[in-house]
């Protein structure tokens, strides 16, 4: 349920369509009251809408210029060299900007599992995975966890296909109330949990007024943070840590083979949600984009700020973004059915859609409307913004998965260290090699299956294999 | 007495990489990638001679331990040139990379040049090896514990630290000789860093006899370090320049007749 898009600026038939260079890494979230399993499919198209709204205002200086069409020609190849360099010098910076937060998170939950044994202790097993691993057979503990990733990964369909629902009959009240309940519970309840049981690890004395007034402030300026407006560094701190502690609480409740196999099955499903054409997380995102509009911007990490920045000029924005969405959708549904196809394989991120939009207007011939509507359009005071102020944006889903298989292979692996530094270089690597294959196709494409197919192989092949064999090495002090 | 030991053997490992990291690679986001692909690849290798050795051990099950330790030395001999294979097949990763990013770029050359690429791929093999090699080590070196209680070296810490950190150095040079021995076509460069590899991996299974294993090592270190330093266009001259503080004088001249400017070096 990740996808990430790559924008490019294109000049086509004197039209400005602007792709901007930001990553999206649209994720599926699971906020975790003990009974919400969310999916964010919708979060991505959400995303991109808002991105796409963000583009708008975060004109390219080019718009200025008409179109004539003896420079499109060379106006479109200068562009596509241009937007394919900053492409890829956008790329190499995004991909650092998603390391940062991604291995921050896992440093958490690496370092808590190692301290807090709380999180490793064996305390039951949630509702969704009912059968116990237990069992005398290991045919029988096969059997078990099969079922409870099966379990586990119908009430993750469910929950997004009631999500779709939802969207597509706007009961948008339902779906904020869904998300600030859950956030909630991230802030206040297992904070408190975690608080909790980091006091009892390092054998601090606290009272409950103490803890009471932390948790408190904790919980309210999160939720300020997470559901307003707030200093950037905070709110990607906060969403680190509730993505953290959701990890956390996979990890401690997750038997170990239910936990491997759901990883497996969801990065499955993320591939065959974002590819197929009849999944939910497309047809969430074509909804959202037949009605121009973004939905959960809570549940996105973002590294820039730019358009908060801008908060003081909302009208102008506004204007602009009522004229130019004005000039899209005009040309929207003339292209819808050229572009089905298209939009196939469009998984739910923002620079897909953005591209897809852009394809659709694309081919159209420039029109004295159109070039009218191009030329109207008021001049943008943005447009010095520094194109490398434009940041990337990741779903928190992608945090907790990846947080989760690290934070599994340290807490049960024999090899330690090792795997839980494979297991991280390999999520890293798959997170890289994504951005690299989406500058590359530029579609759409699902950012878990690659870096957890990498994690679980590094994690089983260096826990059996590599181990024994470091471990031989060590013992003798023989060095490779 | 056990955190010390594990702050000042982690220093001593990994002072010199982490210093090397945060000066030179942090800041530029595609040696921060290359830095990670190449901790992948040298995880892939040190994957297939995990496997290679697995096999061999499960195949002579039944033998005694002075077979394993025959079984060991193999694997070791299969790991490193495995490793410098991988290190071969990153060199043409990051070729093809380059090609990539000339073409792309504004100005016909790439944001980073191969030596750079070299610099920042040995230098991942040698932090990702350094690491697999020793972090265990260190984690056991917090806990409570005496060393070489049966009759072991006291010593087992404070050396595996510095051979780590000679194998990080090592590795960087080997990088960079490496690289620009496959960029030049001068395979008997390659032959050197292979077989030194070997030699270096060799000497470390004489190890409770450290007079015989790290100093030829640190030697070897200090050999494969000029070598590199030569490789990468180092000269005695450069270092007294850098030494010397002094501003470099502006050798480009404005060409007015022409209104140009000559291209930067």
């Amino acid at each position: 349920m990740t996808e990430l898009s790559a924008h490019l600026p294109q000049f086509q038939h004197g039209q400005l369509t602007e792709n901007f260079p930001d990553n999206h890494l649209s994720n599926t979230q699971e906020s975790m009251a003990s009974a919400l399993f969310n999916t964010d499919q919708n979060d991505s198209c959400e995303r991109r809408r808002h991105d796409n709204t963000e583009r708008r205002r975060n004109d390219n200086p080019d718009s200025e210029t008409n179109g004539q069409p003896q420079n499109i020609q060379q106006v479109v190849e200068q562009d596509e060299e241009e937007d394919e360099e900053l492409t890829l010098k956008y790329g190499a910076k995004h991909v650092i900007m998603l390391f940062v937060p991604v291995t921050l998170c896992m440093v958490v939950v690496v370092a808590t599992i190692k301290s807090v044994s709380f999180y490793t202790r064996k305390d039951g097993q949630l509702i969704y995975t009912p059968f116990t691993e237990e069992t005398e057979t290991v045919g029988q503990r096969a059997l078990n966890s099969i079922l409870n990733a099966a379990i586990m990964i119908s009430v993750i369909i469910v929950m997004t296909i009631l999500l779709v629902v939802l969207y597509k009959y706007r009961c948008y009240k339902v779906i904020h109330g869904w998300l600030i309940i859950s956030s909630l519970l991230l802030l206040f309840f297992f904070s408190f949990i975690y608080l909790g049981e980091v006091f009892k690890t390092y054998n601090v004395a606290m009272d409950y007024i103490t803890v009471a007034l932390m948790i408190w402030n904790f919980g309210v300026v999160g939720m300020i943070c997470i559901h307003w407006k707030g200093p950037l560094r905070l709110q990607q701190a906060y969403l680190i840590m509730i993505s953290a502690l959701m990890a956390l609480v996979f990890i401690k409740y997750l038997p170990e083979w239910t936990a491997w196999l759901i990883l497996a099955v969801i990065s499955v499903y993320d591939l065959v949600a974002v590819l197929c054409p009849k999944g939910p997380l497309r047809m969430l995102v074509e909804t959202a984009q037949e009605r121009n509009e973004t939905l959960f911007p809570a549940l996105i990490y973002s590294s820039t700020m730019i358009w908060l920045v801008n908060m003081a000029e909302e009208d102008p924005e506004a204007q602009r973004k009522a004229s130019k969405n004005a000039t899209y959708d005009k040309q929207a549904p003339a292209n819808q059915t050229r572009n089905e196809d298209a939009e196939a394989d469009d998984g739910g991120f923002s620079q897909e859609w953005q591209q897809q939009r852009d394809n659709r207007i694309g081919p159209i011939e420039s029109t004295p409307e159109s070039r009218a509507a191009v030329q109207a359009l008021p001049s943008n005071s943005q447009t010095s913004e520094d194109p490398e102020e434009r940041g990337v944006k990741l779903g928190l889903g992608d945090f907790i998965f990846y947080s989760v298989l690290v934070g599994k292979a340290s807490a049960t692996a024999s090899g330690d260290w090792n795997t839980t530094l494979a297991c991280f270089v390999a999520i890293l690597i798959g997170l890289c090699l994504t951005l690299l294959l989406l500058a590359i196709f530029k579609k759409a494409l699902p950012a878990l299956p690659i870096s957890i197919t990498f994690g679980l192989v590094f994690y089983f092949a260096t826990d059996n294999l590599v181990q024994p064999f470091m471990d031989q090495l060590a013992f003798h002090q023989f060095y490779i | 007495m056990a955190a010390a030991v594990f702050f000042g053997c982690a220093a001593i490992a990994f002072g010199p990489a982490l210093a090397l990291v945060l000066l030179t690679v942090a800041a530029e986001p595609l040696r921060v990638i290359v830095l990670v692909g190449g901790a992948f690849f040298w995880l892939v290798s040190l994957l297939l001679a995990s496997l290679l050795w697995f096999v061999l051990v499960r195949v002579g099950a039944q033998a005694e331990p002075r077979p394993q330790r025959g079984l060991l030395l193999v694997g070791a001999a299969a790991s490193v040139l495995l490793q410098e294979l991988f290190r071969f097949a990153y060199f043409k990763v990051l070729k093809k990379a380059d090609v990539g990013l000339v073409t792309i770029s504004e100005d016909g050359r790439s944001p980073i040049s191969l030596r750079q690429m070299a610099y920042a791929s040995g230098l991942s093999f040698g932090i990702i090896s350094g690491i697999f090699s020793v972090i265990n080590i260190l984690a056991d070196s917090m806990g409570p514990g005496i060393v070489g209680i049966h009759g072991d070296s006291p010593y087992y810490f404070i050396t595996s630290a510095f051979l780590t950190m000679a194998l990080v150095l090592l590795h960087t040079f080997w990088g960079i000789v490496f690289f620009d021995a496959c960029e030049r076509r001068r395979y008997w460069g390659l032959g050197l860093v292979v077989t030194s590899h070997l030699l270096t991996s060799g000497l470390t299974f004489l190890n409770p006899w450290y007079e015989a294993s790290l100093v030829p090592i640190f030697i070897i270190t200090l050999c494969t370090g000029l070598w590199a330093f030569v490789t990468a266009g180092g000269s005695f001259h450069n270092v007294l320049k850098c030494l010397s503080c002094k501003q470099e004088d502006d050798s480009t001249v404005m060409m007015y007749s022409a209104l140009q400017v000559p291209c930067e070096d």
